[in-house]
């Protein structure tokens, strides 16, 4: 388990002063101008070196995301935008960053707006999240008073302007160019790729966009070492992680741990367990709302990361683990989040705005057994018709967890079929 | 230039062209629905799903970029499960009406859904059923049926500029809808039917009128402005049913503008179909014959210069041609086409002319309008210029009242006195002409056709040479008309000869009793009160202004019932095609001249169409090559005098209704009521 | 799912009041200049934050102050689920039902708003107190579940904790502070720690960044001189199959 000592966000839970003063006195903003002075060279190739990949569920390496933008500034100007849009379900993670150790953020959006040579970023956050918009505010007046931001960013001449954005309600902004439409003004429908956002992004500037965790962890990495970070988890699979783990264990809750940690141990020794005990348990959902639903037997031992949980046709996603346990009914937690997605499409493109809605409401006679056993082939098929054929990645998102169900529990979903239709005839018989 | 493979050809093309225009460059179609040549790239249909060699996923061919070594497959399996599903998810919504629905025979969507539908449907569940929304009376809508491909949407807000179209709500519920469900008040909203790849969008007055494949399509060429728009009649028997645009490039590119589409259902009203002779002052039927004798009685003896003829504005070249000629037989000099009295010089064909061509405003990087509201005057031309104004770098300043154009604009003032203060370099607009590489000058009607006019083509002329406008094989200088038969009146020479009269001096004189007889060709423009006690021959195809005055009418025929040339603003001939013929006893107008000329003794020397067409050339050698710009040549032209410090009064006071044809339209009377007195009551769904 | 439907009844015209207006100036700041759409997700909060919801006249505003079309405000306003298109209760209840609170007793606390309010969700009460509304995911999983009031999360609620918090609006008492009504810390485990024990102001290790700048500079020249060594012969060609 990982000590204290390695663990980023020491303020996690609030128990301390979230403010500058506070923030000081745990590490934040101590030496960045020195870490400025270092080079946008070296600090992309550093994050490079950590094998920090993407926290907000792509994975892809953040370092490798930093390098593809233009190595210098023209008339258009750079931006870097931070999403904290969180809203993937099952994930809180990014709301404790920004209420509890916001200071860690904004340092991190100026190491990496620097060395993206950004002098402006703007951190979109979920409208629902006011408090800890709030929170954030007052720790960017912070750092403008402090002068750590702004004109001569801590020292170091570097030009540095950090605004908030609130959203609405549209878990579609969380996606990347759709949060950019959104921050442009518009409906969050997400734009074709390419163009990528490096290349022509906000207001069709070179923009990247990183998740909060990505950037809040950055100035740790820089300050500790790519080595250190790169000591967590197993290869390809590097550091620490914040999980948020709810659902059916004893005590849920949100925990940094090193990578790679095995999906049971992180519920035994963080939750307190299963509800009724690891054998009580039924299914997981890994890494939020869009990963495809693991059975108890793969969830004994598989390890928390990108690679294992891929490996068994899931993902880390967002490390947002949603445990299930044996009173579940699994077919209507999925079918919950077919609504989800059917609620969340933009509506932009053909496949997501009318194949979440079928999935959906063949679900929702799933959880009955109102169907065909043939509508289970059919239901499959159409996630494999949604998924790969959208726009963004919103409708692989909405396939992925009923691939998931039916993949492991097409038993329970042909059992259900069964018993309605029985129980059909037997009223027929009765009357 | 990047090389690809698409299907096994191998395709060189330049870079940033996408997979779907590189594959149609070999003649490899591929299905779309939201991708629209004209209109910015959505991608969001998926129908267009590619197969590219390394790639994960399909591609949407419509937007993504070729590479360099691409191998793309079309028609794999990859490809064709892809769209099979698009299909499926597009038909799971759209209710399967197609024998009662308007678009049926001409859909994309049911021509796609042969290919790549199923043969029966999977959805169980019940289909969304969406409330129609209220958006005019020219576009009905069937909501249910929207695909939501976002072309209507990106038309009005792209090529028509005016953002009243949206996509409300999100999800399956998103919803498209004009704002409040107002009428989309654009002179283009009919494209927005063309544009519709299914039956969600149809054309209200054509509502369940024909089939497509009951009808005769006719090429022809648009009269209701002077663009030349190319349109396509459809006819059913003896009666057109609607007007659809063809593609030309360097006119209208694929639009057509409402009036021009909708005012069709005009040519079926009022018609004056049988000749008739006013007796004891009122008119009465009589046959060919009897109509004739009625016009030599009066012409028996008449000194030439005592008889005029005047052209109206949606006459074709060969009736004018004939027309003249029969004047000339009968020794006047007293014909003019330009019933507004528009000063420009028939001797030079340069200072009638739109010279920088349509097609050329996408090249201009500044352009000084002046007393035109191109916007109602050329619907058409104005969407070219706010085509022009998409891309960066163009200025356009308006000396005239503002009218809401759909472009940015900088009001120089209203008065027409300004025009001569940038002439003598005093105003500071001067300077940014003489500084752009392409500057324009478009001078409308308003600015011409006043008792000024000659003094304001001098000094539009003035402003040309003095601020660089005609320079390195690009002339700047524009007149931008508003009558469809004006540059092919001219340039057959229907104005006045040596020493004759025009407009304003037939009706003088006719008003003082110095004139016997007026012929009047269509022209229902002109103040007939002033005619006097002129004995007035009209021929044309409406029982409309001309006609009421008349003491003979000649029905002849309207623009779809005859084969004719029209010249356009730019000086382009071009040729329609009849489409129908005239109702009753009515004639084709030049067949009508010959007869009449026989009678009269005056025998006009051609006897068919083809020596009628030679006999123009012969006239005017521009006739010779159909559908092609010749430059004029940069000539002198104006009269000299004081441009007068009033402000311009633009023409179409009521776009809808400019001429004979759309006065009788009803069509045309409902968007006067909606648009323009503003008195139609919203309607249906409207909350 | 999301079609929401605006009011009937639409007030005649909107105005920023002052205070608002100098907030709406501050936030359109925020964007470059000839940017200001940016700005009217802000906006149309704002107005939702003076008149409690976002009318017509409020798009048309909000569309004048940063020159954009009517239809465009409207697509925003329709599109984002937390403009309400019709007034609501004075006390709004967002309930989230997504996943992790579903788990932990969503429905419950769902029964518990129904039953002391008497309506159902998109209503609102006839005296105008209260109205409510289920929401999606509302990004506090491991405080499930979650009921929000206007702006402040209420976590870690059940049937009682959320009757109670409603009879406190209902009696116009202030309410207890927002987040865990069990007490937690944020997100941490109830119960005993599992982490985080230690003092979080000790001083941790830092890297050495004279000698990680040496190495990255050698690192740099390694690939510069490899770069610009010739590159190595061809492979020889394989032996053709006999």
């Amino acid at each position: 388990m990982l000590a204290d000592k390695d663990r980023i966000f020491t303020n996690l839970y609030g128990r301390h002063d979230w403010r500058l003063a506070g923030a000081r006195a745990r590490g934040d903003w101590d030496g960045t101008k020195e870490l400025m002075d270092m080079g946008q060279d070296w600090i992309i190739d550093e994050m490079k070196r950590s094998g920090l990949r993407g926290r907000g569920g792509a994975g892809f390496p953040t370092g490798l995301k930093w390098s593809f933008m233009p190595k210098v500034e023209s008339e258009r100007p750079h931006y870097l935008v931070v999403n904290a849009d969180e809203g993937e379900p099952g994930t809180c993670k990014d709301r404790d960053m920004l209420r509890y150790d916001p200071h860690k953020l904004i340092e991190g959006c100026l190491l990496a707006s620097f060395a993206m040579r950004a002098h402006a970023c703007y951190i979109y956050i979920r409208g629902e999240f006011y408090n800890e918009a709030s929170n954030l505010q007052v720790a960017i007046d912070e750092a403008y008073d402090a002068g750590l931001i702004g004109n001569n960013s801590c020292g170091s001449g570097w030009k540095f302007d950090l605004y908030l954005h609130r959203g609405a309600g549209a878990y579609i902004c969380g996606e990347e160019t759709a949060l950019i439409e959104s921050l442009e003004g518009r409906k969050g429908q997400p734009r074709l790729k390419p163009p990528f956002p490096a290349g022509v992004g906000l207001y069709g500037c070179p923009t990247t966009v990183n998740n909060v965790e990505s950037i809040a962890v950055a100035p740790t990495i820089l300050r500790r070492g790519a080595s250190w970070f790169q000591s967590f988890g197993r290869p390809n699979n590097a550091g620490t992680k914040v999980f948020c783990i709810s659902g059916n264990v004893n005590r849920p809750c949100n925990v940094e741990d090193a990578m790679s940690i095995p999906l049971k141990e992180l519920i035994e020794k963080h939750c307190g367990g299963v509800r009724g005990g690891w054998d009580n348990l039924q299914a997981v959902i890994p890494g939020g709302a869009s990963v495809p639903v693991l059975p108890k037997s793969i969830c004994d031992t598989v390890l928390m990361d990108f690679d294992a949980l891929r490996d068994v046709k899931s993902g880390l996603g967002t490390a947002a683990v949603m445990v299930m346990d044996k009173s579940v009914d699994v077919v209507a937690a999925i079918s919950r989040l077919s609504t989800f997605y059917q609620h969340e499409s933009c509506g932009q493109c053909t496949p997501c705005r009318e194949g979440t809605g079928w999935l959906a409401r063949v679900m929702k006679r799933m959880v009955k057994g109102e169907a065909n056993l043939s509508e289970i082939d059919t239901l499959e098929q159409v996630t494999y018709q949604i998924e790969g054929h959208t726009i963004c990645a919103l409708g692989d998102a909405a396939a992925w967890p009923v691939q998931g169900l039916i993949r492991h529990f097409r038993p329970e979903l042909e059992r259900r079929i069964r018993e309605y239709r029985d129980a059909k005839t037997r009223d027929k018989a009765a009357a | 230039m990047p090389k690809l493979t698409i299907d096994g050809i191998q395709v060189e093309v330049p870079a940033n062209t996408t997979i779907l225009q590189a594959a149609e460059s070999v003649g490899v179609e591929i299905p779309r629905f939201c991708y629209h040549d004209r209109l910015s790239i959505a991608g969001n249909c998926r129908m267009c799903l590619v197969d590219v060699e390394k790639s994960p996923k399909p591609v949407a061919s419509c937007a993504m970029p070729v590479n360099e070594g691409m191998v793309v497959h079309t028609k794999s399996d990859r490809a064709n499960k892809a769209r099979g599903g698009v299909m499926e998810f597009l038909l799971i919504n759209h209710p399967l009406d197609c024998p009662i629905c308007d678009q049926g025979g001409e859909c994309d969507l049911q021509d796609q859904a042969m290919a790549y539908g199923f043969d029966r449907g999977r959805f169980a569940e019940n289909k969304r059923a969406v409330k129609d929304k209220y958006m005019g009376p020219l576009v009905a809508t069937y909501m249910t049926r929207c695909i939501h491909c976002t072309r209507c949407v990106r038309f009005a807000t792209e090529v028509a500029g005016v953002p009243e179209l949206g996509a409300l709500g999100r999800g399956e519920d998103m919803e498209i809808t004009t704002y409040l469900e107002g009428a989309l008040s654009s002179e283009l909203s009919g494209n927005v039917v063309d544009l519709c790849p299914v039956g969600a969008l149809t054309s209200k007055p054509y509502a369940f009128s024909a089939r497509p494949w009951e009808l005769r399509k006719t090429e022809s060429i648009d009269v209701m402005d002077a663009v030349g728009t190319n349109i396509r009649v459809d006819a059913r028997g003896r009666e057109v049913m609607r007007v659809l645009p063809r593609i030309h490039e360097d006119v209208n590119e694929e639009w057509l503008a409402d009036k021009s589409r909708h005012a069709c259902d005009g040519l079926a009203y009022q018609r004056l179909d049988r000749p008739y002779v006013r007796r004891n002052g009122k008119l009465a039927a009589v046959t060919w014959d009897e109509a004739f004798d009625a016009i030599a009685v009066k012409l028996r003896g008449a000194v030439g210069s005592r008889i005029a003829a005047i052209a109206g504005d949606l006459m074709d070249a060969e009736s004018m041609m004939a027309l003249k000629d029969l004047m000339t037989g009968l020794g006047s000099q007293n014909t003019d086409c330009r019933q507004d009295g528009a000063a420009v010089d028939p001797k030079t064909r340069a200072s009638y002319l739109f010279n920088s061509t349509i097609a050329g405003i996408e090249q201009a990087d500044v352009i000084l309008i002046v007393g035109s509201d191109v916007r109602r005057e050329a619907p058409v031309l104005n969407a070219r210029i706010r085509k022009r104004s998409l891309r960066s770098g163009l200025t356009v300043a308006v000396i005239g009242a503002d009218t809401q154009l759909t472009y940015k604009t900088e009001n120089l003032g209203a008065s027409a006195d300004i025009l001569a203060k940038i002439a003598d370099g005093s105003h500071p607009f001067a300077e940014k002409l003489k500084n752009a590489k392409k500057p324009m000058i478009i001078v409308g009607m308003a600015a011409l056709a006043r008792a000024d006019g000659g003094a304001i083509l001098s000094a539009a002329r003035q402003v040309a040479d003095s601020c660089g406008l005609v320079k390195d094989g690009w002339n700047g200088f524009n007149v931008l008309h508003t009558a469809a038969g004006r540059v092919g009146g001219l340039d057959v020479g229907f104005a006045p000869g040596e020493g004759g009269k025009d407009t304003r001096g037939i009706l003088d004189a006719a008003g003082k009793g110095e004139l016997d007889v007026v012929f009047l060709l269509g022209a229902d423009e002109i103040d007939t009160a002033k005619l006097g006690r002129a004995f007035v021959v009209y021929q044309g195809h409406h029982g409309d202004r001309g006609a009421h005055r008349a003491d003979v009418i000649l029905p002849g025929a309207a623009y779809t019932e005859k084969d004719g040339t029209y010249v356009n603003t730019e000086g382009r001939v071009q040729e329609a095609y009849r489409a129908v013929f005239p109702p009753g006893d009515a004639r084709e107008d030049w067949t009508i001249f010959r007869a009449l000329s026989a009678v009269l003794g005056k025998t006009l020397p051609y006897d068919n169409l083809k020596q009628l067409r030679a006999r123009m050339v012969k006239a005017n050698p521009v006739f010779a090559s159909a559908d092609k710009i010749t430059a004029a040549p940069w000539k002198s032209f104006g009269t000299s005098g004081a441009v007068v410090a009033t402000p311009f009064d633009y023409p179409v006071k009521n776009y809808y209704m400019t001429d004979p044809i759309s006065r009788a339209s009803r069509t045309m009377a409902q968007c006067t009521e909606e648009f323009v007195l503003g008195t139609k009551q919203k309607t249906g769904t409207h909350g | 799912m999301s079609a929401r439907v605006m009011a009937e009844n639409q007030p005649e015209s909107f105005k920023f009041r002052a205070e608002f207006l100098e907030r709406a100036h501050r936030i359109i700041a925020k964007y470059p200049s000839s940017r200001q759409a940016s700005a009217v997700i802000p906006l149309l909060d704002l107005a939702q934050r003076q008149e409690g919801w976002v009318s017509r006249a409020a798009m048309e505003h909000v569309g004048e102050m940063l020159d954009m079309a009517s239809i465009r405000v409207m697509e925003v306003a329709t599109f984002y689920t937390m403009f309400k298109l019709a007034p609501a209760g004075r006390n709004h209840l967002q309930v989230c039902t997504s996943l992790s609170c579903w788990l932990r007793g969503s429905n419950d606390v769902v029964k518990a708003c129904k039953e002391k309010l008497g309506i159902g969700f998109g209503e609102v009460t006839p005296d105008g107190a209260f109205s409510m509304e289920e929401v999606e995911c509302a990004g506090a999983c491991v405080n499930a579940p979650v009921v929000a009031v206007g702006d402040d999360y209420y976590e870690d609620v059940d049937y009682a904790s959320t009757g109670k918090l409603i009879e406190a609006l209902r009696r116009g008492e202030k309410l207890p502070n927002h987040g865990s009504v069990t007490g937690r810390d944020g997100s941490a485990p109830a119960g005993d720690k599992t982490s985080l024990t230690d003092d979080p102001t000790i001083k941790i290790p830092k890297q050495d960044l004279a000698a990680a700048k040496a190495a990255f500079e050698k690192a740099k020249a390694d690939a510069a001189a490899k770069a610009a060594a010739p590159p190595p012969p061809p492979p020889k060609p394989a032996n053709p199959a006999p």
